[in-house]
């Protein structure tokens, strides 16, 4: 009998296109954020709200994940900036290579920001780095305040948590409390932003948090 | 979800391995998979069945080692298993919070073959 010593990411060949990724956004400044959540919880509200609010000044693209259907390309394409809908056909999460094949034909100096939507799962998209500077978790109040507890996985690798949809909180029975104190459980330190994308509440918060980030990620230099 | 991309990644990670050791025929891959690395074993050994059933994998076994998930208090450097959100507190010291160190892994850490007779090794 004899072994062979391997060790090795299973997902090494992922690991390594989200590195390449990763020296690519850094050569060009690109700053880039990857929005997880279950199906429902505003993501794509969230980028509407959020491509709203940046002018053309600065180059947002966004490349937005779903198994069918172009629906959120549609909805996100009216504020003029570049989109284009991932369709898996069934796979559960994006990988690296579908951001890097999606990605061949825009000029990646040509782009400030890149937000990419996941395909709704809580589970598979936390396993898939696709290069990108943070993971973002949303978590919406129709949901169980425990939900953090339930998938620690993503809780515990997102930089920051939001708790959308915090104007339904007369009429549901959502614990905030509780939710907070369950993702600091998971993950000591998170930072966690309570918005709803349709009372517009807290999205100057959450655009602060964007802009201190990306000047975090790429310094504050503009693009002359 | 994942588990069949995941079973597809480490059967190419071995069809590698093997092209490298032409003559050697793998009898297990050794994963190491953490508690709360978001896999789950049952659908991951269905999927590695399904994509190793009539092919030269097939008789390939997967050896799992579960890790568990530990957290390490950094005021007092207690490492200890947690089995339950409800329990996070340093177990020695009461501290809080303390901070993920295991349970994550998705990793293969060994291809085991039996020696074709005749080689000395």
């Amino acid at each position: 009998m004899s072994r062979v010593v391997v060790e090795k990411k299973v997902l090494n060949e992922n690991q390594i296109l989200a590195e390449q990724l990763r020296q690519r956004y850094a050569d060009h400044d690109v700053f880039c954020l990857n929005l997880i959540s279950s199906p429902g919880s505003g993501k794509t509200s969230l980028l509407e709200r959020t491509l709203e609010r940046f002018s053309r000044d600065t180059c947002v693209a966004v490349l937005t994940g779903d198994i069918q259907t172009e629906n959120d390309a549609i909805r996100l394409a009216r504020f003029g900036f570049p989109v284009k809908q991932i369709t898996t056909g069934g796979t559960c999460h994006l990988d690296a290579r579908m951001i890097e094949k999606h990605l061949a034909d825009w000029p990646l100096e040509t782009l400030d920001i890149l937000l990419v939507e996941n395909v709704g799962n809580l589970v598979c998209p936390s396993s898939y780095d696709l290069g990108e500077h943070a993971k973002i978790v949303v978590l919406s109040v129709t949901e169980g305040e425990d939900k953090p507890l339930k998938y620690p996985s993503i809780f515990f690798k997102s930089e920051l948590a939001i708790i959308n949809k915090i104007d339904l909180l007369p009429y549901v029975p959502f614990d905030i409390a509780k939710a907070r104190e369950n993702i600091q459980k998971v993950h000591p330190g998170c930072e966690i932003l309570e918005l709803s994308c349709t009372s517009g509440q807290g999205l100057d918060a959450w655009m602060r948090w964007l802009e201190l980030r990306r000047e975090k990620a790429v310094g504050a230099t503009s693009r002359p | 979800m994942h588990e069949l991309s995941i079973a597809t990644s480490i059967l190419e990670t071995v069809e590698k391995e093997s092209a490298k050791r032409p003559g050697i025929h793998f009898e297990k891959v050794g994963l190491r998979i953490g508690e709360v690395a978001g896999v789950d074993i049952d659908s991951l050994t269905f999927g590695w069945e399904c994509i190793t059933r009539d092919t030269v994998w097939q008789a390939l076994e997967l050896d799992i080692e579960r890790v568990p998930r530990k957290n390490r208090c950094d005021d007092c450097g207690h490492i200890f298993e947690v089995h339950d959100y409800t329990e996070l507190n340093c177990p020695r010291c009461n501290s809080f919070p303390t901070f993920n160190i295991s349970g994550d892994e998705l990793e293969i850490a060994y291809l085991e073959a039996e020696e074709p007779e005749g080689v000395e090794t």
